[in-house]
């Protein structure tokens, strides 16, 4: 005695957001089936287990036809298998390419390749993200990245365009897709305390201001990689601490500014010149590929650690670094005025975004 | 040379790769028409190939038009091998055919391949060009309209209803000829689809033939049927009823003739004794099986099954001495005009106003033949004999009720390798001849006087002495003059005048019979045998469940069995109402048959209780609150009704007592149920194991909700088939009803659970199928449509919408002309001032609209960035989205107009129109403004990979999905919106998982559309171009 067939089809497809959530997050039919039966939103319709195990099954087919459509969001407007209402379709889009920040956090910065995805039952087990789940989000991050890589104009709208998201969604695979493409160092442990949403913002910081597209609109080169002219000429800001005429004056300039406004200023002025190297030096160095990957390691180890020993707020680091680059306008030998303020912005920003415990 | 077709072959995309080295496709189209095939070139390397190809021209009769299907197949170019076959679509071009529907099909059609669904769309453009052909003896009919639809389809009006058209073809089913065993099963298959399309278009090319002699211009109600005989053949039958339609060119102003009711309902009845005419009663009854017990065995093997009439009448005795000569006289017009027709059928289910006159009940016929009996099996004789047997009882039962006509009919089988059950069921009813041909009179005038009020049709006029069984009568609880049955079976839908107190729900009798596996005559023998038992039981079964629920009659009745090798199921399903007109039943009455114990007796007061405790639960639910008699008298615009009522008694050779009895509402007439053996144990419990429906839900297979008038515009068609095996093969009768009976709860329990969020929502046409499709499946599938409806809005206001949508024409003559009329009369409203019968229906303000319905719900919603997106996104477009744009531009219409355009197609973006589909003739809150077809279409689908395909279920699920996406897109393509009267006809399941097979036929029907929002026709002046605009402007899309 058993049920050997059983389907529901409707004209217009039904979909229900919380079974849909249930396979992303993927889980099987029984255990949505026992989740379902648990959660209070369905305990007044008083269905019993045989119930919810056939709509599970119907929602879980839909899904499973509809995922091959999913990977090309374009062809969900256009075809005529499911009549889902637009709003539908989007909802369906953007929930399937949402992801875990905890799962992208991993991933970031690593190469979207086969490797990485048989480390994926670690990631799993690290994060507590169902390993199916895992492979969908690691398959749409591999899915972006494939589709954006050789596309030109801009990284974000590109992504938007092809994957009809959300602007806010399509940031953050622009953010994944630029740290795949750069091979950005994450991993370290001294990064372990930045989270997903650190490294994004630092992404977005990137994207806008160092890349090609940044600079020149018009341009139709590729939003992924950073400027390398720019890069090149950020070697020309050496000049900043190894001309020490131009280092004290920089320093007195930005003491004066700063005194009696920031707690830790006598740290501050103890500590400038290597504050200042350091940056000085992430810039010159940011020519070699191996050092553009590491920027955020040396961030954090040659500037950020520092000014946490010595107790900085994040008020007196603000204050620090609104100085330290409007100052250096100020300088009378100092000609690179642009290049400054288009390193130093990013510089400034991403800082103070990763400084926090 | 009568006609030219042209087609055009524009794009294709999201091809399948068939070349797997370069992921790509070299795409290629062949179209076929009759013998002729041309070819497209070949685009190579692509799955998104654009052809444009220049117009193939095809120089065809018009029967060939008629029969055969545009074939468009497309194929991967192979240098070295033969052509791959990526899928088919085929395309009937019947639409085209009629100067009123359809001028040109352009669109997206799912490219179908046989095994593996479907595979990317394309895009195709087809016209015909018809020259007039003065050939007397021509075999074709063109321009003769088919509608599914069991009414008179909205935008037009009957001039003549002729009657009952039928037609049988017979063919070898492919499946089962010898080069089957050498073909692939793909070949196979796609001959099967092209010969059922093939015959479907022969069987409607000589149904118009027929339709084109009798005078008429459409059918309405076509029903076309397919019986996979097996070795014996495949059968294509139909049925419909042939009239003469007159389109309405503005739907504001109504024709006068359609409008003979305009003043009457104001005029109080007892002035015109005949405008309460020959009422018909109908008893239900299981205590009087008429049997028509002809057994002839002469060709082949035959049984007659006894049928039993579920309901009774005499001739229309006493009527004949209170009505004036007028009305015999019409009464025996309709006769004759009936009377010269074989079979005065209809297949309609409901009707023009004033045409159904009186309701008998239901007659239905069975007969059981042997296929392999046939003589010469490629001959349609033998099967158009054994119909025309059926008909002949259905007739001659119709004849014993006292009445002339059989309304609501449909024919059915169910094949079980060589047996076949042959059924027919309709309701016996006494039609008005005004829409028949020979009535001779000028009716104008009369029929005023005989709109009946909405008792009439109930009224039971035959003469209580000379009744053809026992049946309890009294007086009529609305007009009091005359006498109505205590209940009332029928297959029609609930006639829109007729007065319902509370809501009504779906009442279904399912049962279970355990059958010895045999052969041949021995089988046969066994199975007919069994039939009245089991009819027998059935009709028990919804007797105690409309008691149960407090209602006294069913609508819609629809009683399908079928047979299996080693069972019977009988399904019936009907909506229970409680009419005003009829008595109140009485409750349940459980008598033991062996008082002694007192265990016993404790048990039996505890069911007792049970069920005293369900009734008074569903009067609740149901709102079945029957009019409190005092009242009643005061709010009656009869003057002393009580006198009148005793009047007509003395009159009538009825007994006082009954009368003084019912109007009590005494529990004297409660049903009794014995409890003697454990079937009646049995009875009572599967009583009370229906589960109520849900809070906020309501069911019903007719058209229509009683009580339910202000429906929104959200809609959801659906399909659900579940199949169980039955592991345990000993099972009793009692176990397999139990099992039986838990599926179909079951089903109906997922059912309101998946549609929960359309809370409150009714169920409408839910229409049950069962099948034996092997030894130990059973197989169950539902079409029906949900419909939410507001809980706000005051019940003055939905009566409104009921009216708009389905009085369509005459009420907004009406409102005008009696409104005023009907507030100096009665202003009081009362709404059981029934007598009037129309006060109610007709009544409503004129200017208060109906309610306006927020179309945007879902389509509209779509979030404003995404939207954008698309605009961005999607720069290679084309076809369809050309059309869609030129639509928008071409239409001269204003605001109102195009809003609808754009919200059909969602966002502009994207290209696939929103085609809705229901079962029902209509859609609320809005109106069809032009039919454009029938669709009747034919898949098969199998599989060699099961397991791959997600199993049973997975299998079915899609192929469901694709059929609908196939549908749509034909819809699409013909420029409408949407597909009313939808009907899924056949849906043949087989698998066999141990080779990883399964196989699946669905045979679906309906209308195509085209239908605009009520509150968008109301915002832009009537005009009577709307319809033209539509036309013309997505014939230039191109």
């Amino acid at each position: 005695m058993s049920m050997e067939l059983d389907v529901f089809v409707g004209n217009t497809t039904i979909i229900d957001e919380e079974v849909y959530q249930l396979w992303l997050d993927g889980h099987s039919v029984s255990d949505a089936v026992r989740m379902r039966l648990e959660s209070d939103a369905l305990s007044e319709c008083e269905a019993s287990g045989e119930v919810l195990h056939s709509d599970t099954m119907d929602q879980y087919r839909t899904f499973q036809m509809c995922e091959r459509l999913l990977h090309c969001p374009s062809k969900l407007a256009n075809q005529l298998l499911f009549q889902i209402p637009a709003h539908r379709q989007a909802m369906l889009i953007e929930r399937y390419y949402e992801f875990d920040h905890t799962f992208a956090r991993e991933v970031l910065g690593k190469k979207l390749s086969k490797g990485t995805k048989k480390d994926l039952d670690d990631i799993s087990l690290k994060t507590g993200v169902a390993l199916k789940s895992c492979r969908r989000q690691f398959d749409n991050f591999k899915r972006v990245f494939k589709v954006v890589e050789e596309l030109k104009g801009p990284l974000v709208e590109n992504v938007q365009h092809h994957f009809l998201l959300s602007d806010s969604l399509a940031r953050d695979y622009a953010a994944v897709v630029f740290f795949a493409n750069s091979r950005f160092e994450t991993g370290k442990r001294k990064l372990q305390y930045l989270s997903f949403q650190d490294f994004a913002f630092c992404a977005g910081q990137l994207i806008s201001y160092w890349t090609v597209g940044a600079v020149d609109n018009m341009m139709e080169d590729m939003d992924v990689d950073l400027e390398k002219e720019f890069l090149h000429d950020l070697k020309d800001l050496k000049v900043l601490v190894n001309d020490k005429d131009m280092l004290d004056q920089h320093k007195s300039l930005v003491c004066y500014q700063l005194k009696g406004k920031i707690k830790a200023f006598s740290e501050m002025e103890a500590n400038f010149k290597n504050l200042s190297r350091a940056l000085i030096n992430i810039a010159s160095k940011l020519t070699n590929t191996k050092d553009v990957r590491d920027l955020f390691i040396d961030l954090v180890e040659k500037f950020i650690e520092p000014c946490r020993s010595d107790k900085w707020t994040v008020g007196d680091l603000t204050l620090f670094l609104t100085h330290y680059t409007s100052t250096a306008h100020t300088l009378e030998m100092f000609r690179f005025q642009i290049l400054w303020e288009r390193y130093m912005g990013v510089i400034k920003s991403c800082i103070l975004k990763m400084y926090h415990d | 040379m009568p006609g030219k077709l042209k087609a055009k072959i524009v794009a294709g995309r999201h091809l399948p790769v068939m070349d797997r080295a370069s992921d790509l496709t070299d795409a290629f189209v062949e179209v076929k028409f009759g013998n002729t095939t041309f070819k497209t070139d070949v685009y190579p390397k692509s799955l998104n190939p654009q052809w444009n190809s220049e117009w193939f021209k095809f120089e065809v009769d018009d029967e060939d038009l008629q029969d055969e299907p545009l074939q468009i197949t497309v194929l991967d170019h192979d240098t070295y091998s033969a052509n791959d076959a990526i899928g088919k679509v085929y395309i009937d071009i019947d639409p085209l055919l009629s100067s009123e529907a359809a001028t040109v099909i352009s669109g997206w059609f799912p490219i179908y391949d046989t095994i593996h669904g479907i595979r990317g769309e394309i895009n195709v453009l087809v016209k015909v060009e018809l020259f007039n052909d003065l050939n007397r003896f021509r075999q074709s009919s063109c321009g003769v309209k088919f509608f599914c639809t069991t009414s008179i389809p909205r935008c037009y009006r009957a001039v003549m209803v002729h009657g009952f058209v039928e037609e049988l073809v017979v063919n070898e089913d492919p499946e089962y000829q010898w080069i089957d065993r050498i073909r692939t099963p793909r070949a196979s298959n796609e001959a099967r689809q092209r010969l059922i399309s093939l015959m479907s278009g022969e069987l409607q090319r000589k149904i118009g033939l027929k339709v084109l002699e009798m005078g008429g211009n459409a059918v309405v109600g076509y029903l076309q049927c397919f019986d996979l005989e097996g070795e014996s053949g495949l059968v294509v039958r139909a049925i419909g009823t042939a009239c003469t339609l007159d389109k309405l060119s503005n739907t504001y102003t109504p024709a006068t003739a359609i409008n003979p009711c305009n003043s009457s309902p104001s005029k109080d009845i007892k002035d015109s004794p005949q405008a309460v005419p020959s009422a018909l009663g109908c008893r239900s009854t299981h205590s009087s099986p008429v049997h028509s017990a002809s057994s002839r065995l002469s060709q082949g093997f035959s049984v007659s099954v006894p049928t039993l009439l579920f309901a009774g009448m005499g001739s229309g005795g006493s009527a004949g001495k209170e009505a004036g000569p007028l009305k015999a006289l019409l009464r025996q017009q309709t006769q004759t005009a009936l009377e010269q027709r074989e079979f005065p059928f209809f297949t309609l289910t409901s009707f023009p106003p004033g045409f159904l006159l009186h309701v008998g009940g239901v007659v239905s016929a069975r007969s059981v033949k042997l296929l392999d009996r046939i003589h010469n099996p490629d001959e349609p004789e033998t099967r158009d004999a054994w119909w025309e047997e059926i008909r002949q009882e259905i007739k001659s039962h119709a004849k014993a009720l006292g009445c002339h006509a059989v309304v609501g009919y449909s024919e059915s089988t169910s094949i079980c390798e060589e047996v076949c059950i042959l059924s027919a069921s309709g309701t016996a009813a006494i039609l008005s001849s005004r829409f028949m041909q020979d009535s001779a009179l000028d009716t104008e005038h009369r029929f005023e006087d005989l709109m009946s009020p909405g008792c009439a049709f109930c009224h039971i006029p035959y003469d209580e002495l000379n009744m053809p069984f026992p049946a309890q009568l009294t007086y009529c609880h609305c007009c009091r003059r005359y006498k109505v049955p205590d209940v009332l079976f029928t297959t029609i839908d609930l006639p829109t005048e007729a007065n319902v107190t509370g809501k009504g729900c779906l009442i279904q009798a399912r049962l279970c019979r355990t059958k010895k596996k045999a052969q041949g005559e021995g089988n046969a023998t066994a199975i007919s045998n069994l039939l009245p038992f089991l009819e027998y039981e059935l009709h028990t079964q919804l007797m105690n469940k409309l008691k149960l629920r407090s209602m006294n009659a069913l609508f819609g009745l629809r009683i399908q069995i079928s047979v299996g090798e080693n069972m019977l199921l009988g399904l019936a399903s009907a909506t229970g109402v409680y009419l005003t007109a009829l008595p109140s039943p009485g409750g349940i009455q459980i008598a033991g048959k062996t008082p002694s114990d007192i265990t016993y007796e404790q048990h039996i007061s505890n069911m007792q209780k049970k069920i005293n405790d369900t009734i008074a639960k569903n009067k609740e639910l149901y709102e079945i609150n029957p009019p409190d008699l005092v009242e009643e008298v005061i709010g009656s615009p009869i003057p002393e009704p009580r006198q009148r009522s005793r009047l007509f008694r003395s009159h009538s050779e009825s007994s006082d007592e009954v009368s003084e009895l019912d109007l009590s509402h005494g529990k004297k007439d409660a049903f009794v149920l014995e409890i003697d053996d454990t079937d009646a144990v049995e009875d009572i419990h599967s009583l009370l194991t229906d589960a109520p429906t849900p809070p906020g839900f309501y069911s019903c297979n007719t058209e229509i909700m009683p009580g339910i008038y202000n429906w929104t515009s959200a809609l959801q068609m659906f399909t659900s088939v579940r199949v169980f095996r039955l592991s345990n093969v000993n099972l009793t009768n009692q176990g397999l009803n139990k099992v039986f009976n838990d599926l179909c709860e079951n089903l109906l329990k997922s059912l309101y659970f998946k549609l929960r969020s359309m809370v409150p929502c009714c169920l409408c046409h839910v229409n049950f199928t069962v099948a034996v499709p092997e030894d130990e499946l059973i197989q169950v599938a539902v079409t029906a449509v949900a419909m939410s409806f507001d809980k706000d809005q005051t019940q003055e206001n939905g009566r409104q919408s009921i009216d708009k949508n389905l009085m369509k024409a005459i009420t907004e003559n009406e409102d005008q002309l009696q409104f005023p009329l009907e507030l100096s009369a009665e202003s009081s409203s009362n709404p059981l001032n029934s007598a009037k019968g129309l006060s109610e229906v007709s009544g409503p303000l004129p200017s208060a609209r109906a309610p306006s319905v927020d179309y945007s719900s879902f389509t509209d919603r779509c979030s404003s960035w995404i939207e954008q997106l698309r605009l961005k996104a999607h720069t290679i477009r084309c076809g369809s989205i050309k059309t869609m744009s030129s639509l928008e531009k071409a239409s001269p219409l204003p605001e109102g107009r195009s809003r609808s355009l754009r919200s059909n197609r969602s966002y502009a973006g994207s290209s696939v129109t929103v085609v809705k589909m229901t079962p029902l003739s209509f859609i609320p809150g809005t109106k069809i403004i032009k039919y454009l077809g029938i669709i009747n279409m034919f898949f098969i689908r199998e599989t060699t990979s099961l397991r791959e395909e997600g199993g049973v279920s997975g299998f079915l699920h899609s192929f469901i999905a694709e059929v609908f996406a196939m549908v749509r897109a034909h819809v699409a393509a013909l420029g409408g919106n949407a597909v009313v009267s939808y009907n899924m006809k056949e849906c043949v399941f087989m698998e066999n998982p141990n080779k990883n097979q399964a196989q699946c036929l669905i045979n679906v029907s309906g209308d195509a559309v085209i239908f605009v929002r009520e509150s968008e026709l109301e915002a832009t002046p009537p005009q009577p171009h709307s319809a033209s605009a539509q036309t013309s402007s997505s014939g230039e899309g191109t």
